[in-house]
């Protein structure tokens, strides 16, 4: 199967004649108005890489449409040139997924803001693909309604950059991610005509396209419209956080609250490092004596969540949690959860870099991989600091490395890879919520086996035969999977379980 | 259980080969659901069972011949549900089918459906090979969702053979309260509440009577209950069951039996008939004898769509017309996973 893929590749290859690069800026600027047309390397620079800031590249030309027609104008263009097409959103993605090509027009929709249609009863948002994931949650609050997933970065990131990642939040684990939100999608085809998958109704006949779309990492389409689900904001929401001196136990005390029949709406984990580095930066007051803390979100009705919260503080004393602090009041909450949300940042701040994984484990492995994770961390020399959706088994390493130190760059990546092989060994996943992008396309090839890749290949090809949107993303070829083959670790089976890997 | 799949792959191989249909089927619950069945039958009912249970990792994996029955009692035993509540319409219904047709019951508008607990499959292609998609974790962004793309696919991209699903924790009560109003109103009151911090987890209406189920905290219920009035039902449990199931007498019905899908706000259908809505009015059954157009003209102006749901003959196609890009991209997806065009062919849409 391998040689006729590549067949495929080599007929793609012919297919696409390369054009000057002034034809196409030419028939650009006649499409958009001038000012939405950049060309010059000092306008292109913003747009060289996304939140992924270790790799980066320059587009062709980068577009700035004001609506669906002149979005659907560029796609024509580059589809009869042959130019590939790179949507883009905010640019907070972390795996690459929005990196220029260089030979590619970079699309961005970040001019597409505008929040079309609130419809408070039927509890919907049509928004465009720009606009901002905190935004349409401003927008509902007026009516007691919000927009669930939020991921850490919904102040900036944008709806349509939501649903090429599939993005989650610290509340998903109760209120689902993007695919389970998102009811109709407007999206331009790479020959840029419209089509609409999902409706005003809760499924569509057909196949679910909605789920292969939300997700796709933008190489199945370019949305122009999404309609998302509201929810009705809960009448109380009440934190309790808890210290540990054993992170095991704190994993277990995880699992012992879900056991319980509690759905918490969020329950994050954070190691000592993370703690440490976030109590400096935010000053949320998280006890510094423990070596992990949990903060567990219940919502729900008032009588609901005083139960639950009981319930809680009774499962982390007998898990003999060090302390056990329940928020007093709505800006205790919000400072506990502060400081979570400003952990990334605040990590940052103990070196130069850092480097954020995104593996997905089931939770009873918790102890096991992080154990495996101090392993690596010494073997490298690189410190990490832990962030965990402790509710879903999505863990955040967060690697510190200095890139202007020779060989830590390629050290802490290759550390990155080895934790995601620990996940995968422990029955999980190489991401969770950041997509694959240009970052994980050698993880790809140990998570999935080569029917799997070209089925993957397939779909992208009922979607776009020529392969021109975002090419080079989120699957790889499997030639690149030949090439990586050396480390290849498959469910689990390692080739050379005898040879000593750090 | 490889001896097993081993034979399914053969059985595919080989009629992929003579390009020769094959018709996917277990308990036979649903085979009245969808296009006429066609083709060799491959049963798949010997392969079952439950493969993996972690109460505490909310996850439950079993082989898609399990008899669905079986995986909610093992759930309920320990006090956890498959949360789309799908009806069986049977006794011999298996968790492939139910993943297959893709139906939810009356939980779904609060809790979600089928395609929003599936985490993860393994399957058989159109070539007999065995891929495997999603896995047993609750988030997973690598690759294509394709484990998602099974649910109400009807069979036609593969053979089912693992089912990995997110469950939940059984609620702690239930209760169902009951009010009599004209359909507009009830179609008010349900979105309305909808848009409230209530526990509600199913709404029904029909024949002039509105109810809504409470699912939570006892404390929570109560607190709900003296917000909303109504009348408590008696046998809420039955009532309920009657509904998911299709048991009441209204879908006893000899005349066609639409599921009407469609935004849950938009006003009364006018159809010559019977009407039952549940879904918070996001989802309405029809009995009667209007023609397809008039049906479909009326679902789509509201933003969804009709499927002949139940009828002892089929004139038109069960599903609604998709869109001519739509078709395309579907035609070349069921190419992707079965080239010769074998799995359950017409069941979904004539043309495939």
């Amino acid at each position: 199967m391998r040689v006729r893929f590549h067949d495929i590749f080599a007929l793609i290859e012919l297919s696409v004649v390369p054009m000057p690069k002034t034809e196409l800026i030419h028939r650009l600027r006649r499409a958009l108005p001038g000012t939405s047309v950049l060309c010059e390397q000092a306008e292109l620079a913003p747009y060289e890489c996304d939140g992924l800031s270790a790799y980066r590249s320059l587009p062709l030309a980068v577009v700035l449409p004001e609506n669906e027609t002149e979005v659907c104008a560029v796609l024509a263009i580059c589809a009869e040139l042959g130019v590939p097409v790179v949507a883009r959103g905010a640019g907070t993605g972390l795996s690459g997924g929005a990196l220029p090509v260089a030979d590619g027009v970079l699309l961005s929709l970040a001019k597409m803001k505008h929040i079309v249609e609130l419809d408070p009863l039927a509890r919907t948002a049509r928004v465009q693909p720009g606009a901002r994931n905190l935004a349409i949650s401003e927008a509902a609050a007026p009516h007691g309604l919000y927009y669930a997933p939020d991921p850490s970065s919904q102040i900036a990131c944008t709806i349509g950059g939501n649903v090429a990642e599939n993005s989650g939040g610290v509340h998903c684990l109760k209120y689902g991610l993007t695919v389970h939100n998102v009811l109709k999608l407007r999206v331009a085809d790479v020959s840029g005509e419209i089509f609409e998958i999902g409706g005003d109704a809760l499924d569509a006949p057909g196949y679910d396209l909605l789920a292969l779309l939300n997700g796709s990492e933008g190489m199945l389409g370019v949305v122009t419209e999404v309609t998302v689900k509201l929810l009705p904001k809960p009448e109380r929401a009440q934190v309790v956080l808890a210290a540990f001196d054993d992170v095991a136990r704190a994993g277990e005390a995880v699992g012992a609250i879900i056991a319980a029949g509690i759905v918490p709406a969020g329950l994050e984990m954070m190691d000592r490092l993370a703690i440490e580095a976030t109590e400096a930066f935010v000053r949320a007051g998280y006890p510094l004596d423990a070596e992990a803390i949990l903060l567990c979100e219940v919502d729900g009705g008032n009588e609901e969540v005083s139960q639950a919260v009981m319930q809680v503080r009774k499962i982390f004393h007998d898990y003999q949690a060090l302390t056990v602090r329940t928020a007093r009041d709505e800006a205790e909450r919000q400072l506990l959860w502060a400081g979570r949300k400003a952990a990334f940042p605040a990590v940052g701040r103990l070196a130069p870099d850092y480097y954020c994984m995104d593996g997905t484990i089931p939770r009873r492995q918790l102890p096991r991989v992080l154990a495996r994770i101090a392993e690596l961390s010494r073997h490298y020399g690189l410190r990490v600091a832990n962030v965990f959706h402790a509710g879903d088994g999505n863990l955040h390493p967060l690697i510190l490395y200095d890139a202007n130190r020779l060989g830590e760059l390629g050290a802490a990546e290759a550390f990155g890879a080895d934790i995601l092989a620990a996940c995968l060994e422990a029955g999980g996943t190489i991401t969770g919520e950041h997509g694959v992008g240009m970052e994980k396309l050698d993880s790809m090839c140990s998570q999935f086996a080569a029917p799997e890749l070209e089925t993957f290949h397939a779909i992208k090809q009922a979607f776009d035969p020529r392969g021109l949107l975002n090419p080079g993303k989120a699957v790889p070829t499997l030639a690149r999977c030949a090439e990586f083959g050396a480390m290849h670790v498959h469910r689990g089976r390692e080739k050379f379980p005898g040879l000593p890997r750090f | 259980m490889q001896g097993i799949i081993e034979q399914f792959a053969q059985s595919i191989r080989s009629a992929a080969e003579d390009a020769a249909p094959l018709c996917i089927r277990a308990g036979g619950s649903k085979d009245f659901y969808g296009g006429a069945l066609a083709g060799a039958p491959l049963d798949v009912s010997a392969y079952a069972g439950v493969i993996e249970y972690e109460p505490g990792e909310l996850i439950l994996s079993a082989r898609a011949g399990t008899p669905l029955a079986e995986v909610e009692s093992l759930l309920a035993a320990h006090g956890q549900m498959l949360a789309f509540e799908p009806p069986h319409f049977g006794t011999h219904a298996t968790l492939g089918g139910c993943v297959a047709a893709g139906l939810s019951g009356p939980r779904r508008p609060c809790a979600g459906a089928v395609r929003d607990f599936m985490l993860g499959v393994r399957m058989l292609d159109g070539r007999g090979r065995e891929l495997r998609f999603g896995g047993r974790v609750m988030k997973n962004v690598a690759g294509y969702d394709v484990s998602r793309l099974m649910a109400g696919a009807m069979g036609t991209l593969g053979v089912l053979l693992d089912i990995t699903l997110k469950v939940l924790p059984l609620p702690e009560r239930e209760l169902t309260l009951s009010y009599e109003m004209p359909e507009s109103e009830a179609i008010a009151a349900m979105n309305h509440w909808a848009g409230r911090p209530l526990p509600i987890s199913a709404s029904s209406f029909h024949d002039g009577m509105l109810a809504l189920r409470l699912s939570g905290a006892e404390s929570a219920l109560a607190a709900a209950r003296a917000r909303l009035g109504g009348e408590e039902m008696k046998n809420g449990d039955a009532f309920w069951r009657a509904l998911r199931e299709h048991e009441a007498q209204f879908f006893g019905t000899d005349a066609p039996l639409w599921r009407i899908a469609m935004k849950s706000s938009a006003p009364p259908l006018v159809l010559p008939g019977a009407q039952w809505l549940e879904w918070g009015g996001a989802l309405r059954w029809y009995a009667g004898a209007a023609d397809a157009q008039q049906v479909r003209g009326q679902a789509a102006a509201a933003g969804g769509h009709a499927t002949l749901f139940r009828c002892s003959e089929k004139p038109v196609e069960v599903f609604q017309p998709l869109a001519p890009a739509l078709l395309q991209v579907h035609r070349r997806l069921k190419r992707a996973f079965d080239p010769a065009g074998i799995f359950n062919r017409g069941r979904l849409y004539a043309e495939f």
